[in-house]
């Protein structure tokens, strides 16, 4: 029963959150409302019992890529309002919209088709049990995690660092201004 | 003692890697002492090899040594073997001993040369190419050693290369090869295709499962490569202009050894010749005779020493295929070997001619020259002997040999062969001894005027002439300039005389006017006196001037007259001159007499007036020695009288494994022939000794221009391809430029015009991109519902 | 009544829809990024839901990588909003038409 009531309120705040975020015009108000959902999200992950994963989900996502966001919206001042009214293509918005109730009627419904073996109504998940990488209720979470993540995806893992890296490097190339070099404004402070 | 035979090829090799590296800094002679005992060493090694197969029974002589794995590719062997057997020593004996003889005889020839090293470097490789064409295993082995004798044989003719003509020559000589080699290969890949192999071991023993089609594709093209290689029609273009490399180089390269390889080919693939159509080995056969015959007509009126021996070489070779078509297959390795004699012989002996003449190769600048180099005119004589059919020479029992397989052939016209191999030996026999007589008998024409330095001289005497009639033109021109300065003189000093005398009159009359006074009286009187003396002075000047305009006249008419003596005598200036070139048939026997115009002969004359001919050293006689020796014995290889006396015969036959021809000739058509043939040679000899010595008959009508020209096939062939042969490769180039890259061309520009068109449907508004995608996304999601319901 | 992985998958698939139409709504490169992000949480959501419903860890792996894979890009992404914006301030979507042709 606490079960469901946590993941009620869960869900709502992931719902809310995320239609804040669609709807509201400033942008500042979009970004708090993406904090909100992650945190929806979070909760939903310790209801799974994926503890490190919400953990996680809270320090990336809600701690530190939203705040990027903010900044950046800060940095560059367009935290005014878009008006959401104007639209370039006429009935641009209302396709939009009925492409993504389209895409959400089709989820819904390739979830509740019934495969081979199944009874309508009750989704049917025809995968087998894995066996190597079983979770077990007696490691914590992290563990076994970490198990998976460094023996069988170790090279995905040093992909993924190299990316990371690579992002860095490209993002501040990407940012640096042109042509004004330190050297320059130091001897221009001193001589001031 | 079989087992020394891997370092028959190898020890030349080596020789040739020491020179690359060190050549250089050895220099004279060492570097030629160095390439000899390279080239001895072989033929050490092979003579052990020899002595090894000699050890064991007849059949059993069929030794191959595989040294490394060449070529492993998926089915596809290939070994660097070795296949000692008696036709392979053979070969390598006599391309390994005349070889050592005549990297001797070039340590002499070369001396002084400037890329002395270099030579022998080159030769050793030859040797070595040489030696893996005949030795190999297999065919891809053979086709290594010929294209690395092709290789060295174009690095040996343009040895000399900075002389345009020499590099032109090594040139000619690669690419007629080239065609040739192509031949090779598709050989080689026809034989593959029905062996799935090249070995020669595999052809022999399997050569019943080439098909007769195949194997007389095979022949032809076979005969294609060796026509090439061993210079027959009609790709023997190259031989004669080869004589541009050194002496040594022709004795070696196109006399002896590599000019052979395509008899040793044929010879070698005798199973694969036994399958095919009885009609493609009398194309070979005809071939060969045709072009003995054709080469023979030329080598009548050639003067170069060279070039008579160049295409008495093609001639010879024609001999060599003749046999191996009628299946004479002994007889062609017999006579092979004796040529290889005799022809070395002849062409060293050339050499040593040249070398004694400083370079001259023109034999009507010849004659006389037995006394002055007996032992080179002495060996001469042997290789006559021997290449003329003279008995007991080697080269009459080999030729013999050949002329009674030819008769005894049938189905490919084997009389007919006959005769035209026996029109050939009186030609042969003829050119020869008009060649031993015009360079070694005769009066000695070496120290002679040529016709060109004559004309030189002429011209020489008529510019001077031209100049002195200008000279005396200008002379008298001075002296007109002279003689009208006299007269004006003279009428100078007339009015002179005049005044002097209006002077004299006036004075006079003031004299008689004024009789009273005596002041002015006095003066007057002396101004008369002056006056008068004044008229005296003028008249003496009027007289001298006189005289002057006489003696300028006389000295006006004496500069015309010289004049026109100096234009009679530059008019007759060729007129007066009596001295003519004789022709250089030996029997006219006194000089042209030159005291006229020997001071206006040009350098070359004088320098060869200096120069006397003189006998070679002995690292050049030596060698000659040998060879004459050989060639005068060689003929017991083989002799015809017993079975028993056929060494040659018996000892190849392993090779041959009965594909020899059957000779039905009984002894008495065998003596016949033979008497024939020595009775065509007696005649040649005697026509030759007839024109040429006693002067009976002009050479002229032998020598016709069209065979100094080679029946013009030179000029034919370069009109062809600068004409029609050129248009027809431009057609192929503009082909290959148009219509296969303009296809290419073709498709990029449509994709360009296709993309171009489909650029405009692009709005660039970011937002409709994402809409795409999420309907994209919309459309998989509806396909993989209907794949759960289905 | 029990929560089952049902809930979870039905709960990720209405996020990502959301998502997807704010992706198609907004105009301000800025929020459609974060509508972005949202779409990253929902296929998380639904690949630790899996990995209860298959007992296998594999599925949480996943979802360490996507986290990972999400914070470069942003990172990177908002670098070049930041460059595009410094030429040209106060730019929408739709004004970034470089692409027409």
């Amino acid at each position: 029963m606490v079960d469901v009531i946590v993941f009620a309120v869960g869900a709502v705040v992931v719902m809310g959150g995320a239609i804040g975020v669609v709807l509201n015009p400033n942008p500042v108000r979009a970004a708090l409302s993406l904090v909100a959902s992650f945190f929806g999200v979070a909760v939903l992950f310790v209801l799974q019992e994926a503890h490190f994963l919400a953990f996680i989900q809270v320090v990336v996502y809600a701690g530190a890529i939203v705040v990027l966001f903010l900044f950046v919206i800060m940095l560059l001042g367009v935290d005014s309002s878009d008006d959401l009214s104007v639209q370039p293509l006429v009935g641009q918005r209302l396709a939009g919209v009925g492409v993504g109730i389209a895409v959400l009627v089709l989820l819904l419904a390739g979830l509740f088709m019934s495969g081979p073996g199944g009874e309508k109504g009750t989704v049917a998940f025809t995968g087998a049990q894995s066996s190597t990488a079983a979770i077990s209720s007696d490691h914590p979470d992290v563990n076994q995690l970490a198990v998976d993540l460094f023996t069988r995806n170790v090279l995905a893992f040093q992909a993924t660092a190299l990316l990371l890296t690579i992002a860095t490097v490209g993002a501040v190339v990407m940012v640096k201004e042109r042509g004004a070099t330190p050297k320059a404004t130091i001897e221009q402070d001193e001589t001031n | 003692m079989v087992e020394a035979a891997w370092l028959i090829p190898t020890l030349p090799l080596a020789g040739f890697i020491f020179l690359v590296l060190f050549g250089r800094k050895l220099g004279e002679p060492g570097a030629g002492w160095v390439a000899t005992l390279a080239s001895a060493g072989a033929f050490v090694a092979t003579l052990v090899t020899f002595g090894g197969l000699l050890s064991v029974e007849g059949p059993e002589r069929f030794h191959v040594q595989t040294l490394f794995t060449w070529i492993q590719s998926g089915s596809f062997s290939v070994d660097a073997g070795l296949l000692i057997d008696p036709l392979s020593i053979t070969m390598s004996l006599f391309i390994t001993g005349v070889g050592t003889l005549i990297h001797l005889y070039s340590i002499g020839y070369m001396h002084g040369d400037a890329g002395f090293a270099r030579f022998f470097a080159y030769l050793n490789l030859f040797i070595t190419s040489m030696l893996i064409l005949v030795l190999g295993d297999n065919l891809l082995l053979t086709f290594l050693g010929w294209e690395g004798v092709g290789a060295c044989s174009y690095l040996l003719i343009s040895f000399w290369f900075t002389d345009p003509a020499n590099a032109t020559a090594g040139k000619k000589a690669f690419v007629t090869n080239r065609v040739g080699d192509f031949g090779f290969m598709l050989a080689m890949f026809v034989i593959f295709s029905e062996l799935s192999s090249i070995r020669y071991t595999d052809i022999i023993t399997r050569s019943g499962e080439i098909g007769t089609t195949a194997a007389t594709v095979a022949v032809a093209l076979f005969l294609l490569a060796a026509a090439g290689k061993s210079a027959q029609l009609p790709l023997f273009v190259w031989l004669p202009d080869a004589m541009a490399g050194p002496t040594p180089v022709s004795a070696l390269i196109h006399a002896a050894t590599m000019v052979t390889s395509g008899v040793f080919l044929l010879t070698r693939l005798n199973p694969v010749l036994a399958q095919a159509e009885t009609w493609s080995l009398g194309l070979v056969a005809w071939v060969g005779a045709l072009t003995a015959l054709f080469a023979a007509t030329i080598a009548v009126a050639q003067t170069d020493i060279k070039r008579v021996l160049a295409y008495s070489t093609v001639s010879q070779l024609g001999y060599l295929f003749l046999a191996v078509g009628v299946g004479g297959y002994v007889a062609a390795i017999f006579h092979m070997v004796t040529h290889a004699f005799f022809k070395a012989l002849l062409f060293l002996g050339s050499g040593s001619v040249i070398h004694g003449l400083n370079d001259e190769q023109d034999m009507r600048r010849m004659g006389g020259l037995y006394k002055l180099m007996p032992v080179t005119g002495f060996t001469f004589i042997v290789g006559w002997l021997a290449i003329a059919g003279v008995p007991p020479f080697a080269g009459f029992w080999s030729k013999d040999e050949i002329l009674l397989y030819a008769w005894n052939a049938d189905g490919i016209g084997g009389k007919g062969l006959w005769a035209v191999g026996l029109v050939t030996a009186l030609l042969t026999a003829f050119y020869m001894t008009r060649q031993v007589i015009l360079t070694f008998f005769g009066r000695s024409r070496f120290h002679d005027v040529t016709a060109p330095e004559l004309d030189e001289a002429l011209e020489n005497i008529a510019a001077a002439n031209r100049q002195a009639v200008i000279d005396a033109e200008a002379a008298r021109d001075k002296a007109v300039v002279a003689a009208e300065k006299a007269s004006g003189d003279l009428v100078k000093r007339n009015e002179a005389l005049d005044k002097a005398k209006s002077k004299v009159e006036a004075a006079t009359v003031d004299v008689a006017r004024s009789d009273d006074a005596d002041e002015g009286h006095a003066k007057l009187v002396k101004a008369l006196d002056r006056a008068t003396q004044a008229v005296t002075k003028a008249s003496d000047a009027l007289v001298k001037a006189n005289n002057a305009v006489d003696a300028a006249k006389e000295l006006v008419v004496e500069a015309n007259a010289a004049v026109e003596q100096a234009q009679r005598d530059a008019d007759n200036s060729g007129n007066a001159i009596n001295v003519t070139v004789p022709h250089y048939v030996t029997a006219v026997t006194a000089a042209p007499d030159v005291a006229e115009v020997e001071q206006h002969l040009p350098a070359s004359y004088r320098e060869r007036k200096e120069y006397h001919p003189h006998e070679s050293p002995w690292t050049m006689t030596v060698p000659l020695i040998i060879l004459a020796a050989a060639a005068a014995l060689g003929g017991v290889l083989n002799l015809p009288f017993n079975h028993d006396l056929h060494f040659l015969g018996n000892w190849l036959a392993p090779s041959l494994f009965g594909h020899e021809a059957e000779l039905t000739a009984s002894a008495g058509t065998k003596w016949l022939l033979a008497v024939v043939a020595i009775t065509v040679g007696g005649v040649a000899i005697a026509a030759a000794f007839n024109l040429y010595v006693k002067g009976r008959g002009k050479p002229a009508s032998v020598e016709k221009r069209i065979l100094a020209d080679a029946w013009k096939v030179d000029q034919s062939y370069a009109s062809f391809f600068g004409g029609p042969g050129r248009a027809l490769f431009n057609l192929a180039s503009a082909f290959d430029r148009k219509v296969v890259d303009g296809a290419v061309r073709v498709s990029a520009s449509a994709v360009n015009i296709a993309g171009r068109a489909m650029k405009s449907t692009q709005p660039g508004f970011v937002r409709s991109y994402a809409w795409l995608v999420a309907l994209g996304t919309a459309a998989v999601l509806v396909w993989f519902l209907g794949r759960l319901l289905a | 009544m029990e929560v089952t992985q049902t809930w979870y998958l039905v709960l990720s698939a209405m996020l990502f829809s959301v998502g997807l139409v704010g992706l198609l709504i907004r105009n301000n490169p800025l929020v459609m990024f974060m509508c972005v992000e949202l779409m990253l949480n929902a296929s998380n959501l639904s690949f630790v839901a899996f990995s209860g419903v298959y007992n296998d860890i594999a599925g949480q792996t996943a979802v360490f990588f996507v986290l990972v894979v999400a914070a470069a890009e942003v990172v990177v992404g908002l670098s070049i909003v930041v460059a595009l914006m410094r030429i040209r301030p106060a730019a929408t979507a739709d004004d970034l038409t470089a692409l027409k042709g």
